[in-house]
């Protein structure tokens, strides 16, 4: 086997010779840059690229080293991160052209915690405007394509970081996941996506879609590099109200590729008639694989599973028509030249043309689901089913220490083939959207291949148990090679 | 077939195509509460959207949630409290380098009145 190239390297290897001298973090991020510069016309990952700043940064780390200074857990790592995640000095747009030249004035939460252990910020990767979409789809900027076949889809919202990694033009990514965004793409794109346990990662920095159901999540090519990321982003943060006070919890120390006694709790609703059967089928053969490393499983049922996504998408919608109120073109964001016309005609023509079509479509939406007359027939009823919802969670998860089945219900699809259908694109988002109601943490993991697409195994956790679901993906990675395949990518 | 509940019989017109859970007229009037414009076509094309996508959303009728309070948020916090200490602001240059439109310190509006 050939040594891996600087860009193919994992994250901890990285940091590694960067902190030994063995590489320069200058040679590693112009070989991340010259890929990136190869592949990226192709793959429409990144909306941003920084490279000069990464550059600067590279060159700062390698003077800090020679000097013999102390150096951060993610030396020299390039990350790509999500453009919902506000980064000083670096444009945000959220893929929207509402926020094409946004550049925030402040780091979030996440990104100084980069900062902190000397990562490199590589750029703003491609989303689904605001992070509202399955597929990458409709960014401003344009579609990603997943890197494994080009005229699909890399899933979404976060495709453009979990693309970035599987064509190898970044080592990490953040994402965000509202509804299963980090871990849809993840699972398209053969890398592994963690939804943290809602509270663990600070949204301070996050540009809001729908508050109580997001959560800032890792990106990664390997078990152990997501569970690195997941450290040095997680943790309280006084500038998130929602942010709960846990000690960060070493993940690394449990890693074996002994699963005995785990029970694994397989809701049969989770491989219904609406999962397509190559899709079950490698997700059984994973499940098996799990078995033989020890895991004990059986089937469950979570009835009220069916209404998860309609109740997901009346609160989802509902927060964003509240969150996204506040895009009136005053402070920042699109206005039109000639606005003498009265201010709400003015407000409602800034966000007619800085908005795109499924944006406006949620928040109009929203804004029927809240409005007097509507509100308990949709909110309010959606609230109580997704306390139904939590409730089955809880006790299935009182006699199993996970749930397992398939992230997404389908292989990747064609660019183009359900974007004008917003229900059926909707349906995709269906075994992922439990872990965000309940705010359970879930984490996708490659565990197949149908033809030369990927397909992921979901795996949620009880809340704050983390390390549990890290564990899992530790030992299915050592005894598996989905995650070490690459895309044949020129 | 969808039931409409009684309470809900805004809608103008006989409905003989289909039943209906909102028409372009509710759409124009939410729009504009949500200052959003819409256009001709993207009205008649949001008012069909719209009707699947209530249609599915109306699925949650089946269950009874009677005796089910709601959930708010997935965490018991209440509120949070921290000590009122005067802490770090962002300098004012930097908090209107965004603003489309500006007259010295200030972000200019349209017409209010």
């Amino acid at each position: 086997m050939s040594t891996p190239r600087l860009h193919e390297m994992r994250a901890v290897k990285v940091a590694d010779k960067i902190r030994r001298g063995e590489i320069t973090a200058e040679d590693y991020i112009w070989s991340i840059i010259n890929r990136a510069k190869s592949v990226d016309g192709k793959i429409n990952a990144f909306i941003t690229m920084a490279s000069e700043e990464a550059l600067e940064k590279a060159r700062d780390i390698d003077r800090k080293i020679a000097r013999g200074e102390k150096i951060g857990r993610l030396a020299g790592v390039a990350v790509a991160v999500k453009d919902n995640i506000c980064t000083f000095g670096i444009r945000t747009t959220c893929a929207s052209r509402m926020l094409e030249d946004f550049i925030p004035p402040y780091d979030a939460t996440v990104i100084s915690r980069l900062k902190k252990e000397d990562a490199i910020i590589i750029g703003k990767t491609n989303m689904d405007e605001f992070a509202m979409g399955t597929t990458t789809e409709t960014s401003y900027f344009g579609p990603t394509r997943n890197p494994w076949n080009l005229s699909k889809v890399p899933g979404g919202s976060s495709g453009g970081s979990a693309a970035a990694l599987a064509a190898d033009e970044a080592t990490l990514a953040l994402g965000s996941d509202t509804g299963g965004s980090v871990r849809c793409p993840a699972s398209y794109c053969s890398v592994i996506g963690f939804k943290p346990t809602y509270g663990s990662v600070s949204r301070y920095g996050l540009i809001a879609y729908a508050n109580s159901l997001e959560q800032i999540g890792p990106l990664a090519k390997s078990t152990v590099d997501c569970a690195l990321l997941l450290s040095v982003i997680g943790g309280y943060d006084p500038y998130d109200s929602t942010s709960v006070k846990m000690p960060i919890e070493d993940y690394f120390g449990s890693f074996t590729s002994d699963l005995k006694g785990l029970k694994i709790g397989l809701p049969k609703e989770f491989f219904d008639e609406g999962v397509e059967e190559p899709v079950k089928k490698h997700v059984w053969s994973a499940i098996h694989k799990l078995e033989d490393l020890g895991a004990l499983y059986e089937e469950t049922s979570l009835p009220s599973l069916e209404f998860a996504l309609a109740a997901y998408y009346i609160i989802a919608m509902s927060e964003a028509s509240s969150n996204l109120a506040r895009y009136d073109g005053l402070r920042y964001g699109y206005r039109i030249e000639h606005d003498d016309a009265d201010y709400s005609r003015v407000y409602a023509k800034n966000r007619r043309i800085g908005f795109g079509a499924e944006v406006r479509r949620r928040i109009i939406l929203g804004t029927y689901a809240l409005s007097a007359g509507y509100y308990e027939q949709y909110y309010l009823k959606a609230l109580k089913i997704r306390m139904l919802i939590r409730r089955e969670f809880e006790s299935a998860l009182k006699k199993f220490d996970v749930l397992a089945g398939p992230t997404m219900p389908l292989p990747p699809f064609d660019i183009g083939e359900k974007i004008n259908d917003p229900l059926t694109l909707y349906m995709c988002d269906i075994l992922t959207v439990p872990a965000n109601l309940t705010g359970y943490p879930a984490i996708s993991i490659p565990c197949g291949f149908e033809g030369d697409l990927p397909v992921g195994m979901q795996i949620i956790g009880k809340p704050f148990d983390e390390k549990n679901l890290l564990k899992i993906s530790f030992a299915f990675e050592n005894n598996t090679d989905f995650a070490k395949r690459k895309p044949g990518l020129q | 077939m969808p039931v409409r509940p009684s309470g809900n019989n805004k809608v103008k017109g006989a409905e003989t195509m289909r039943e209906k859970w909102i028409t372009k007229e509710e759409i124009e009037h939410i729009a504009q509460l949500a200052h959003i414009e819409l256009t001709d076509e993207e009205k008649e094309v949001f008012t069909e959207q719209f009707n699947r996508i209530l249609d599915f959303f109306r699925k949650i009728d089946e269950v009874d949630t009677r005796s089910i309070p709601p959930m708010y948020h997935v965490l018991d916090i209440v509120n949070v409290y921290r000590e009122d200490e005067v802490g770090g602001t962002l300098p004012k240059e930097s908090v209107l380098e965004n603003a489309p439109k500006k007259e010295e310190q200030f972000f200019k509006s349209p017409r209010i009145v």
